[in-house]
């Protein structure tokens, strides 16, 4: 799903956290999601190199733990930009002029859905429903929920974000 | 001074935590002792952030709320310039039955004390009383129909599991809320999250099923606190465990996170996500009721499904079923959204009319333009147009206008609206979150993407191919991703169709 290729972390520090996370959350029903979201909380993307310790930890193939995690929207790859920009683009806020919100946006950030800019600030991502649906546009900026949103207000956020 | 203000997501989107620390500032500036209450919201999302102020034993509400609107709160509220007056009285507020929401807004969503001096766990009390047998057979008595899309009978489902012999049995709510124009599930585990916790606890035990889970989207990160919470509290008071308020039954339950996949609303693709699969569809059967969860019979059902049970034992099945309309029985948690003058939540039983919603109670459109059509029932469901607008809401009478019902949320268009797109949107979304299982839904969404551009090339030939492989969508897809898309398409196609021939329009 991701444009961005992916990255590594320092192999001990991955060894130290996976072994953590795997031992606090591997005997739970159902561990995979835990842990992959415990190992983005904590790397802020899922590291490639912790697919082989994860299968042999819960005795799954690697193909699978791989294949889990790539087809869910929220597992990254790779780390995001400084500051993470979801607008949301589904029929309550496109009534309410999402798109066109999202075309400004891609345009004063001259990138796309999925993409971050080239200095690493801002990546930006769709996002289909944030519950925010009688008071669209909805916007989520690094995590804060923004309703009637418009670009002036997101633009504010960033440059507060920046200093 | 007692001070009430949400800290629903909702309300926080539109600065209710600037005015929580505007209030605080003001207070202390003025040497004013206040107790300031977060709790879930009323509902009134155009009135958000909206304070309420305890006057003489009543709240009176103010909104929607600027920072700078704070101070004159303190001095004579009754000519503040958002005075609304006791929000009890509000029209919006009167004309609702309250049943699932009862709480919702009024409470300290985690105060168990609170909670329970406005009803809460007198349900489970009773249910306490009862054998699994009773509980099931209250809940058929009740007429409650699946909150989550599809409106199956919730006592039928819960007598398949109550009757499924196995050593470990499962409740699994379905929080996962990825329709555009639903947010109660959001708004009631925010804002009252024990009634959720006790309605499954009641599933539980009525079904003899020890162990629970909430999937819950991760688009929700404040739903995903509240619950998370709410169960330490009532793992903490004795709710949850072992022992059931000293019951000698057991039941315990977790908040798991979902990861951003549409179709893990699904049952069967939220099973195979629980269990850290890739959510693909499984087929039925086997049904979820018998082998669901790691295989064993599970409870899967919606967050205003279980969120309901414990009113209807607080006030008894009959109570309940007396509401509705033909066979919907009870209330509908209407979300009322997208370009809408008055949008939110409105629990009203079932029969109200589309037009009532979007013209009176929504006040027509946001932007002031005319109306031109509602989608009821997220992104699989229909667009309606104006034209429809006389439709009850229920199950089967939405179904009989070729729309549905779906988790009862409305989407409102003003004529702005491009339904070409709109169709293109709902393919192209389809594409998006299929999990890939049947070609129709996986191949035939891009097609259809495809397809709908070159109508709106000016090829009016590719309105018949539009036609067939929506059929193809409907007959040849698994679940209701790939066989309900074909009906946001088909309707605006059939009640919009100038929209689909711009060639012919450009000529003319
Ligand atoms: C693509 C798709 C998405 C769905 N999303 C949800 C959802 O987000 N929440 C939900 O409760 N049901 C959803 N459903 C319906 C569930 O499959 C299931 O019918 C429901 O959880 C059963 O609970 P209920 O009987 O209480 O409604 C979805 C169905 C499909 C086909
Ligand atoms: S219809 Fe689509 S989402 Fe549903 S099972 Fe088939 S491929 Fe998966
Ligand atoms: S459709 Fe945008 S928040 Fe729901």
């Amino acid at each position: 799903m991701r444009q961005t290729a992916a990255a590594t972390v320092p192999q001990p520090a991955l060894e130290d956290s996976a072994t953590r996370i795997l031992s606090s959350l591997g005997g739970l029903e159902g561990p995979l999601l835990p842990i992959l979201h415990a190992l983005q909380a904590e790397f802020g993307f899922v590291p490639q190199q912790a697919v082989p310790l994860i299968a042999d930890h819960l005795n799954i193939s690697r193909a699978e733990v791989a294949g889990v995690i790539s087809f869910y929207h929220d597992f990254r790859a790779a780390p995001a930009g400084r500051h993470v920009v979801r607008v949301c683009r589904a029929e309550a806020c496109q009534s309410m002029g999402a798109n066109d919100l999202a075309a400004r946006l891609q345009e004063k950030l001259g990138i796309g859905w999925g993409e971050t800019t080239p200095d690493g600030a801002v990546t930006l991502e769709p996002v289909y429903c944030l519950g925010l649906c009688a008071c669209g546009p909805a916007v989520q900026v690094d995590g804060a929920l923004m309703g009637r949103a418009d670009i002036a207000r997101i633009e504010d956020i960033l440059s507060e974000a920046a200093e | 001074m007692k001070i009430y203000l949400p800290r629903d997501a909702a309300a926080r989107a539109l600065g209710a935590d600037r005015i929580a620390t505007a209030i605080r500032a003001e207070a202390e500036a003025r040497g004013i002792d206040i107790t300031l209450i977060r709790t879930g919201t009323r509902g009134m999302i155009w009135l958000e952030p909206l304070v309420e102020v305890e006057i003489d034993g009543q709240r009176h509400g103010f909104g929607p709320m600027l920072a700078s609107d704070v101070p004159a709160l303190f001095d004579d509220p009754a000519t503040h310039p958002r005075a609304l007056g006791p929000v009890d009285d509000l029209d919006w507020m009167k004309r609702q039955t309250r049943l699932t929401f009862a709480r919702c807004g009024v409470i300290d969503p985690l105060s168990l004390q609170d909670y329970e001096a406005h009803g809460g766990l007198a349900g489970l009390r009773r249910a306490i009383a009862m054998t699994g047998q009773e509980i099931v057979d209250e809940v058929k008595t009740s007429g409650l129909r699946g909150r989550g899309g599809a409106g199956f009978p919730t006592g039928i489902k819960w007598q398949t599991v109550h009757d499924a012999k196995a050593p470990q049995k499962y409740i699994v709510c379905n929080a996962d809320e990825g329709d555009s124009g639903t947010f109660a599930d959001r708004m009631i585990m925010e804002g009252d999250p024990f009634t959720l916790i006790e309605g499954m606890a009641i599933a539980g035990l009525g079904v003899g099923a020890t162990r629970g889970y909430v999937y819950l989207r991760s688009e929700y990160p404040d739903a995903i606190g509240a619950m998370t919470g709410a169960v330490e509290i009532a793992r903490a008071a004795g709710i949850l465990g072992d022992d059931v308020l000293g019951s000698g039954r057991a039941f315990d339950m977790d908040i798991r996170v979902g990861a951003g996949a549409y179709v893990c609303g699904e049952e069967t693709s939220l099973l195979n996500s629980l269990e850290g699969k890739t959510g693909v569809v499984r087929a039925k059967p086997p049904l979820p009721a018998l082998e669901g969860f790691l295989g064993r019979p599970t409870v899967v059902n919606n967050v205003i499904s279980l969120a309901t049970v414990p009113v209807i034992f607080e006030k008894g099945a009959q109570h309940y079923a007396d509401f509705g309309l033909g066979r919907s029985r009870g209330t509908v948690t209407l979300q009322i959204a997208g370009n809408v003058k008055r949008g939110g939540l409105f629990e009203t039983a079932f029969g109200i009319s589309l037009d009532e919603v979007v013209n009176d109670l929504g006040g027509g459109t946001a932007s002031g333009r005319p109306v031109k059509a509602a989608q009821v029932g997220g992104p699989l469901g229909a667009y309606l147009p104006v034209s429809k607008f006389a439709a009850p809401l229920g199950y089967e009478e939405l179904d009989a206008e070729g729309a549905l019902l779906g988790h009862a949320g409305i989407v409102i268009f003003d004529d702005g609206a491009d339904m070409l797109q709109m169709a293109r949107f709902a393919m192209e979304f389809c594409a998006v979150e299929s999990c890939g299982k049947c070609t129709p839904c996986r191949i035939g969404a891009v097609r259809g993407v495809e397809t709908i551009d070159r109508i709106a090339q000016g090829d009016g030939a590719a309105v018949g191919l539009l036609t067939d492989l929506c059929e193809t969508m409907k007959d040849g897809s698994l679940c209701a991703l790939g066989g309900f898309t074909p009906f946001p398409v088909m309707s605006a196609l059939t009640h919009f169709p100038d929209e689909f021939a711009p060639a012919k329009e450009a000529a003319e």
